[in-house]
């Protein structure tokens, strides 16, 4: 091959390889970006005086002076809006029969619209669940409040042929002659005034629990569920692992039985994790009953299961790499075979095996499917250590799943679906980036 | 020396008369009479199906140093490595005849190869230090046979230390990690590691094959420092160095051991065709 051809090939792989790299980076930037300004959006936001009431009234937190001067401030415009309110319903009750059957569904839709954004209405009853006691907490919220408010959504169905289009009707103009038109834009000309949004930075929700189905308040149960998990299955799995990897590479001597167990390691490493999850309620919880029903000491075992074959993979090939010179400089200063492996083999091979660890701590914090028989429960408050022979946990990946497709006002709090993501996601990097460091520290110290 | 004596070769050479005036009295007593620490017995080893050692039969005498010489692929370090028992270590490696250390085999049911091996220490052809302190290296294996105490252990690594002619090279970072010393150092320190479990036995497998002519110098000088206090054995290629250290030659052709005598007499008065072309460098 001439040097020009041999050039161009060089030149040609390298863009390929530059390519390829770009391709990754971009789409691991489309996938990082919405996930870390989103999640963001949990923890810092634009929060409302909803907010601020809620946090004093369900977690005692805030400035109760403040608070009192801000309620009385927003309450006076409130008071304008709740006044126009009553002087509706008084003209309502002269309407003309029908005019006053079409007027009260319309009137209705209003009322509903303001009790999103401001919370209970006056001569309301107490509501039940804790998401109706408050308005909007959050200012862009609100803001889509406001817009039904104003607007009522119609859905235009006109072609068959395509699908129906939404398109957006004043709800002023069907008020138009009544007393109740001025409200609209009183309420739109007075948000802030209404609402009192600032600037809030929420750390409790990486350390409170969660009120009324995440719709208030933190998600440190689940933090908490997930930690207890990951942990969990490590205690397990590692030991084990570690032990395993020791037999197959110094112990196990070849032959059928031998390959048999390699070749079964490595297909319990591809089996898909919901088998696991089937497998953890079979064994750990029906047939060993390790606990009555889901407990985290079931999800941390069926874990242990799973990520045991990479462990063990992991650990084999750590001990494999390890030079045969130091395992003759062992033996040759008369040392056991026991010894030899557990003062230079192992100890050399740590690095790897820490990372195949660390890894695998990774996957188990993130899996959701193993624990969705065995541990997970999707709303719960944070468990005690002493609670996890008997009580299940929410737990990151199982309430992600749960907030994005059963959760039943899920499109309302996706911030905080998105902050759960930022979290797992969080730690499933520190994880790594702590095997990276230890990794780095302890092959420092090997090669002096 | 002795082999002149057993093989019956006839008038010793001058040199001869020269080197034993320097021997030590008690390997004096050897020369004269000479007991066997190390003894084949119609000994070979196998890999699998191959028989890399044939045959042999030797002694191997106390106190002694005795140079393995040979072309590649002869045989030397499995012969060097079946009298450690380093060779287990190969699933398909055994052995047949007798292979005996102070009169008991080697190979013998009831033998303790760790043992052995605490007795019979080996110096590898790369260094190979623990990636550990000089000192943890050194007090690894006093530690394995038991000696915790500190200031004990201090001794040990600091008298080997001495012995391996490395102390005052190392002695201000005995903390330090013995991978960072250079090739020669670390050749050194492993055979300070190795004198450190107070081996009757030291194995060197081409010691110095892996080290500049300097480092290479310093190991000679340490195997002339050891002789007489340890029965060495010592695989080389390079012809000079076999005469240079040791008392008596082995040379191996194909797993056959085709000549073992004095050094001096190997060297001047070859009795083998094949050893004369092999020291005289027709083929290596
Ligand atoms: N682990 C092994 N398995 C099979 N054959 C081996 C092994 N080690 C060495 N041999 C063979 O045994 C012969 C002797 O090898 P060796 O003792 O290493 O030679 P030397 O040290 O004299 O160069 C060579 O032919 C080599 O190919
Ligand atoms: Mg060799």
């Amino acid at each position: 091959m001439n040097i020009g051809t041999r050039k161009i090939l060089d030149r040609s792989f390298t863009a390929v390889g530059i390519g390829s790299i770009i391709v990754m980076a971009v789409a691991l930037m489309i996938v990082v970006v919405p996930i870390i300004t989103n999640g963001i959006g949990a923890v810092f936001f634009t929060g409302t005086v909803e907010h601020r009431k809620m946090l004093f009234s369900e977690f005692k937190r805030g400035d109760s002076e403040k608070l009192s001067s801000e309620v009385a401030s927003s309450d006076r415009y409130r008071a304008k809006v709740y006044g126009m309110l009553t002087d509706f319903e008084a003209e309502l009750e002269t309407m003309a029969p029908e005019k006053k059957v079409e007027y009260k569904a319309k009137y209705a839709e209003v009322r509903a619209a303001l009790q999103a954004l401001f919370g209970p209405l006056p001569g309301d009853p107490e509501p039940m669940l804790t998401r109706f006691k408050y308005g909007q907490t959050r200012w862009e919220k609100a803001e889509e409040k406001l817009h039904d408010l104003l607007y009522e959504t119609k859905w235009d169905n006109s072609n068959p042929d395509v699908m129906a289009k939404e398109y957006f009707v004043s709800r002023a103009i069907g008020f138009q002659g009544t007393s109740l038109v001025k409200l609209f834009p009183y309420v739109k000309d007075n948000m802030e005034k209404l609402l009192l949004p600032e600037f809030t930075f929420y750390w409790g929700f990486i350390t409170d629990s969660s009120v009324d189905s995440h719709f208030f308040g933190g998600i440190w149960p689940e933090i908490q569920g997930t930690f207890f998990l990951a942990v969990g299955a490590m205690l397990f799995a590692f030991p084990l692992g570690v032990v395993a990897a020791v037999y197959f590479t110094e112990y196990a001597r070849p032959g059928f039985l031998n390959s048999m167990l390699r070749s079964a390691n490595s297909t319990l490493a591809g089996v898909p994790s919901i088998v696991f999850g089937m497998f953890g309620l079979a064994f750990f919880i029906n047939t060993l009953k390790v606990s009555e029903s889901k407990s985290v000491i079931a999800g941390a075992l069926t874990l242990a299961i799973m990520i045991l074959p990479t462990i063990i993979r992991a650990a084999e090939e750590a001990i494999l790499a390890v030079p045969k010179t130091y395992r003759e400089a062992s033996l040759s200063l008369g040392s056991s075979k026991w010894n030899t492996i557990a003062t230079v083999i192992l100890p050399a091979a740590l690095p790897g095996i820490i990372t195949g660890g660390i890894i695998s701590l990774g996957r188990a914090a993130g899996e959701t499917a193993p624990i969705i028989f065995t541990a997970a429960v999707s709303v719960g408050s944070a468990i005690g250590l002493a609670d996890v022979l008997t009580s299940p946990t929410p737990a990151l990946s199982w309430n992600i799943y749960n907030l994005a497709s059963e959760h039943e006002a899920a499109a309302q709090i996706r911030h905080v679906q998105y902050g759960m993501v930022l979290a797992l996601v969080s730690i499933v990097l520190m994880l790594n980036l702590s095997a990276i460091v230890l990794r780095a520290r302890i092959s420092k110290k090997l090669k002096g | 020396m002795t082999m002149d004596a057993r093989e019956s070769s006839g008038s010793a050479p001058a040199q001869k008369a020269t080197r034993d005036m320097y021997l030590p009295p008690e390997r004096k007593k050897i020369a004269d009479g000479g007991t066997a620490h190390i003894s084949a017995k119609e000994f070979s080893v196998y890999y699998g199906e191959f028989e890399a050692v044939k045959r042999v039969s030797a002694d191997i005498l106390s106190k002694y140093v005795t140079a393995i010489i040979g072309p590649s692929g002869c045989g030397k370090s499995t012969f060097l490595r079946a009298i450690n028992r380093m060779n287990d270590l190969i699933p398909s490696c055994h052995t047949t005849g007798a292979l005996l250390f102070d009169g008991q085999d080697i190979y013998g049911k009831f033998t303790d190869e760790v043992l052995l091996r605490k007795k019979v220490g080996m110096v590898f052809q790369k260094p190979n230090p623990f990636p550990k302190s000089i000192f943890d290296n050194i007090a690894y294996g006093p530690r394995l046979h038991g000696v915790n105490d500190k200031k004990k252990l201090m001794e040990i690594v600091e008298r080997s230390l001495k012995k391996a002619a490395i102390w005052d090279e190392v002695c201000d970072r005995l903390d330090k990690n013995a991978l960072g010393l250079s090739g020669g150092q670390q050749q050194r320190l492993c055979v300070a590691r190795t004198l450190a479990v107070e081996p009757e036995v030291l194995l060197l497998d081409e010691p110095t094959s892996a080290l500049d002519p300097k480092a290479t110098a310093k190991i000679e000088d340490l195997i002339q420092e050891l002789r007489g206090s340890y029965t060495i054995m010592i695989v080389t290629h390079n012809m000079q160095q076999a005469s240079r250290v040791s008392d008596s030659t082995m040379f191996f052709y194909e797993g056959v051991l085709v000549e073992h005598a004095s050094t001096a007499q190997l060297f001047t008065n070859p009795k083998d065709p094949m050893t004369e072309d092999y020291i005289t460098g027709r083929f290596s």
